[in-house]
């Protein structure tokens, strides 16, 4: 298998990949979309936006799971820090996204706010803190859904629950093609969502859209395949017998990991989410079902959304970044007011947000500081 | 946080296993892929192994990729 990822790896194959791709001239622009915060860093890492023509533009769209995550919901996990006097335990990045304040600024006003790595660090917490209420503020799309519904699944202390922010990827897709002027000739699968649900969640999509689709790992090879297959696509508008092109077979089945999709069916059932930025979006949540209403946290402790509260900061427009619709360096305040150290809007917080990435792996436009 | 990684597992106990990368060695749990075994390469995420990785779809993708004449010579 190592010495499989090396080709995945091999520079020669990407310099053919990308003579491939130079070579085909479509006469007119593409536009393709990755909805995969992985793939954005990989993009910007391996500088492919350079390397690419003139007519070729991959953009970013909703691939972040923490950026997407509504303000709502972080104010909630907030007050439970803060007012209810729970431990709430969550990932890095998701204690530095703005809300009314942050999970980590309300944890220096004293709310006790834990950075796990997943959901059986935050279990453990609960066990060895059995007179504390431990809630675990459980963010991400479908691979992370699925290791929250398996530590439910196994049994959990009693002082423990859920603060439920998880977000499925296919209905995004489904709103995305929906909305009018979008304009994507392609899209590029999110790798890691997709060897969980497998291709079929995307069937129907594929086949109504008639866009072309290809599931991308992350090594350079596996990106400029997808990349490769997706232009060809687009540019003959030929119609392939499967509008599905797997790049990615090591990892991505047809039908993905059943074992973790049954054990997702038993434990959420799925409901209208709201995309920070974006909006509500029908059947694109996961809740808990009822069996394990002791362990959801909003109806433990009674927590009602404050809708009062703003998305984004005034001027930010990672709304329009998680849609593709402008490219980070359009926003008035990237770079100079908004930055990693100093995030104003949820796309510059998270490693996986295109704001971040770019700023990370980016050069300075020409005339901006 | 969302970052899968591909692990060797080296150990497993049951619905727990070991699994290792570049020297690195960590808990790994496989509640969602019971069928691994010591040996399998698995994608974590979260602490848990949620995917195996197949060498001969790898090897297979390689030579599409060949056959599809992008890499003369093929792997």
């Amino acid at each position: 298998m190592k010495a499989s990822v090396e080709s995945f790896r091999d520079a020669r194959t990407v310099e053919q990949l990308l003579t491939e791709i130079r070579h085909l001239s479509p006469g007119r622009q593409i536009r393709i979309m990755h909805v995969c915060g992985t793939h954005e860093n990989a993009i910007c890492q391996f500088g492919f936006r350079d390397l690419f023509p003139d007519w070729l533009t991959i953009v970013a769209g909703p691939g972040c799971p923490v950026c997407v995550c509504p303000a709502t919901d972080i104010d909630m996990a907030v007050r439970l820090a803060t007012d209810r006097g729970a431990i709430v335990a969550t990932f890095g990045d998701v204690v530095r996204v703005p809300a009314r304040t942050t999970l980590l600024e309300a944890k220096a006003t004293g709310g006790d706010c834990r950075v796990v790595y997943g959901i059986d660090d935050a279990v453990e917490i609960a066990r060895r803190e059995p007179g504390r209420e431990v809630v675990f503020f459980a963010v991400g799309f479908e691979t992370t859904s699925c290791t929250t519904a398996a530590a439910l699944r196994r049994g959990v202390p009693d002082n423990f629950s859920v603060l439920c922010s998880h977000r499925l990827v296919p209905p995004a897709l489904e709103a995305l093609v929906a909305m009018p002027g979008q304009g994507v000739d392609g899209f590029i699968l999110p790798g890691h969502v997709t060897t969980v649900m497998g291709i079929r969640d995307y069937r129907p999509l594929a086949s109504r859209c008639q866009i072309p689709m290809a599931v991308a790992g992350f090594e350079p090879v596996d990106m400029l395949a997808a990349i490769l297959a997706l232009s060809r696509r687009a540019a003959s508008r030929e119609r392939p017998s499967d509008p599905i092109f797997n790049a990615y077979g090591r990892a991505v089945r047809e039908d993905g990991n059943p074992v973790a999709r049954r054990i997702m069916d038993e434990t959420f059932e799925r409901c209208d989410a709201a995309w920070r930025g974006i909006g509500t979006i029908p059947g694109s949540g996961h809740r808990l079902r009822g069996a394990y209403a002791r362990q959801d946290a909003q109806r433990r402790f009674d927590m009602t959304p404050d809708e009062s509260i703003r998305d984004t900061h005034p001027g930010c427009l990672c709304g329009e970044v998680l849609l593709g619709r402008v490219e980070p360096e359009d926003c008035p305040l990237f770079r100079s007011h908004c930055n990693p150290d100093m995030p104003l809007g949820p796309c510059m917080v998270a490693l996986e947000g295109t704001c971040h990435a770019r700023y990370r792996h980016g050069r300075p436009a020409r005339g901006r500081s | 946080m969302c970052l899968g990684i591909p692990m060797k597992l080296v150990r497993v106990d049951g619905t727990v296993g070991t699994a290792e990368v570049d020297g690195v060695s960590r808990k790994v749990m496989l509640d969602l892929l019971p069928e691994a075994a010591v040996g399998d390469y698995v994608i974590v995420h979260a602490g848990y192994a949620i995917q195996s990785l197949d060498e001969k779809e790898a090897k297979e993708t390689l030579a599409l990729l060949a056959g599809a004449g992008l890499l003369e010579g093929g792997p």
